[in-house]
């Protein structure tokens, strides 16, 4: 019996373009279903009473939240193609690691970057994204991919915010590439993958979103 | 070669709490270090060079850092003895989802409630009540989160049982009041000796926490 695999995303959401990427390296087809977060489907309440968040993977009727565990499920079920994880345990849990600094971290960061109206808190967060990068370029190294000689977990949890990069340094009137032109060679690699190519936004579409929202904030 | 097994720790840390049940759980020998959070050891710093917290499981001179990561690490690493995680894919990110669930909120919410008063304390107060009750209501009839068997999500709210007592004391409130079922699950749990050898005495939580409110000047 064929696979019923059902997303519930929005489209410039980092979290969800996760599980895309994920899909897309096991080569899975599924229903993509865009949420409107202001007005949240009877599903995605249905799928995720607890948080009501997206993303939300359906299998055969049966809901994954949160994006990282959801990415964790199609690896461990799809283990046949393209392995995330590694199977070593001491690399799996450095690869955890990691995957939850980008998470404790970067999206906090940028908020501050792009919804904040002080230009003091705004200032902090450059500083703060600026050293979170520098940590994971130099935990990159001269790896081809934080997976080693293959993509991985890791790359799977940071590449995403790589399209919301423009609207940090718009907004933040900084550049990324001068202070980690490793870690940007990096994104520019993953970008080569379709996996990554077809899962994340256009970093322009992204800025006039963010501006978007900015507008509707009265902060534009 | 034996392994060789080392846990910097901290007395009171519910995540640190985590990672002994999960050692004894294997029946593992370890040598624990208790950190002086003020002032942190070059070992702690060498190892947890990223967050400089505590609990770190130092396994043949490597590191593994935050605590559910550290837990899941040791049942792959000993999976011969008491599993913790399922093996059915869809129940592991289930489980997975419940102990992100408490990491989340319970800590914070737990926290506040010794820390503020007035509006803040009652508003940390309810929620907190709401979350056991969401996690009362996951457990259902199960003895265990794990089912049949203690497992990964019940190693990860248990070590929060020896706080329960600090919280209604200073939220002035009663948890199996609002979560009976809860409660038992917390004495099922103490039955273990993994659990009841790694959880320090409610009453001295306690005693720590009004030290706590003295040094930071909450009265």
């Amino acid at each position: 019996m064929a696979d019923e695999i059902v997303l519930l995303s929005t489209w410039p959401s980092m979290f969800g373009m996760r599980v895309r990427v994920a899909l897309a390296e096991k080569g899975l087809k599924y229903e993509y279903r865009e949420e409107d977060l202001r007005n949240k489907s009877p599903l995605l309440l249905m799928m995720n009473p607890v948080h009501k968040k997206i993303p939300v993977l359906i299998h055969n009727g049966k809901p994954i939240s949160e994006s990282m565990i959801i990415v964790e499920y199609i690896d461990e079920v799809w283990n046949h193609k393209s392995p995330l994880l590694p199977t070593d345990p001491y690399q799996r849990a450095q690869a955890r690691f990691w995957a939850d600094y980008v998470d404790k971290k970067l999206y906090d960061i940028g908020k501050k970057i792009i919804w904040s109206t002080k230009g003091e808190e705004q200032e902090t967060g450059k500083k703060e994204l600026i050293e979170c990068l520098k940590l994971l370029e130099g935990e990159l190294g001269d790896n081809p991919y934080f997976g080693g000689e293959n993509f991985g977990f890791v790359d799977v949890s940071l590449v995403t915010f790589s399209c919301w990069f423009h609207t940090y340094e718009s907004y933040g009137n900084f550049s990324i590439e001068t202070e980690c032109p490793k870690l940007v060679a990096w994104t520019k690699r993953c970008l080569e993958k379709e996996s990554v190519s077809s899962s994340l936004a256009d970093p322009h579409k992204i800025h006039d979103f963010a501006s978007g929202v900015r507008k509707r904030l009265g902060i534009e | 070669m034996a392994d060789e097994i080392m846990l910097l720790d901290w007395w009171s840390s519910m995540f640190g709490m985590r990672v002994r049940i999960a050692l004894v759980e294997k029946g593992l020998k370890y040598e624990s270090r208790e950190e002086d959070l003020n002032n942190k050891s070059p070992l702690l710093l060498e190892m947890n060079p990223v967050h400089t917290k505590i609990p770190v499981l130092i396994h043949n001179g490597k590191p593994i850092c935050e605590s559910p990561i550290i837990v899941e690490y040791i049942d792959e690493v000993w999976k011969d003895k008491s599993p913790l995680l399922p093996t059915d894919p869809y129940q592991r990110a289930h489980a997975r989802f419940w102990a992100d669930y408490i990491d989340n909120k319970i800590f914070q919410l737990g926290g506040k409630i010794w820390t503020r008063k007035g509006e803040d304390q009652e508003a940390a107060k309810k929620e907190l009540m709401e979350c056991l009750k969401i996690l009362e209501g996951e457990l259902g009839e199960k003895p265990f989160f794990g089912g049949e068997n203690f497992g990964f999500v019940d190693v990860s709210l248990v070590t929060f049982s020896c706080w329960f007592y600090a919280y209604e004391s200073f939220g002035n409130f009663s948890i199996e009041a609002e979560c009976p079922k809860l409660i038992a699950w917390t004495k099922r749990c103490l039955q273990k000796s993994s659990v009841s050898s790694s959880l320090p005495d409610p009453l001295k939580i306690h005693d720590f926490v009004v030290q706590l409110r003295k040094k930071f000047g909450i009265e």
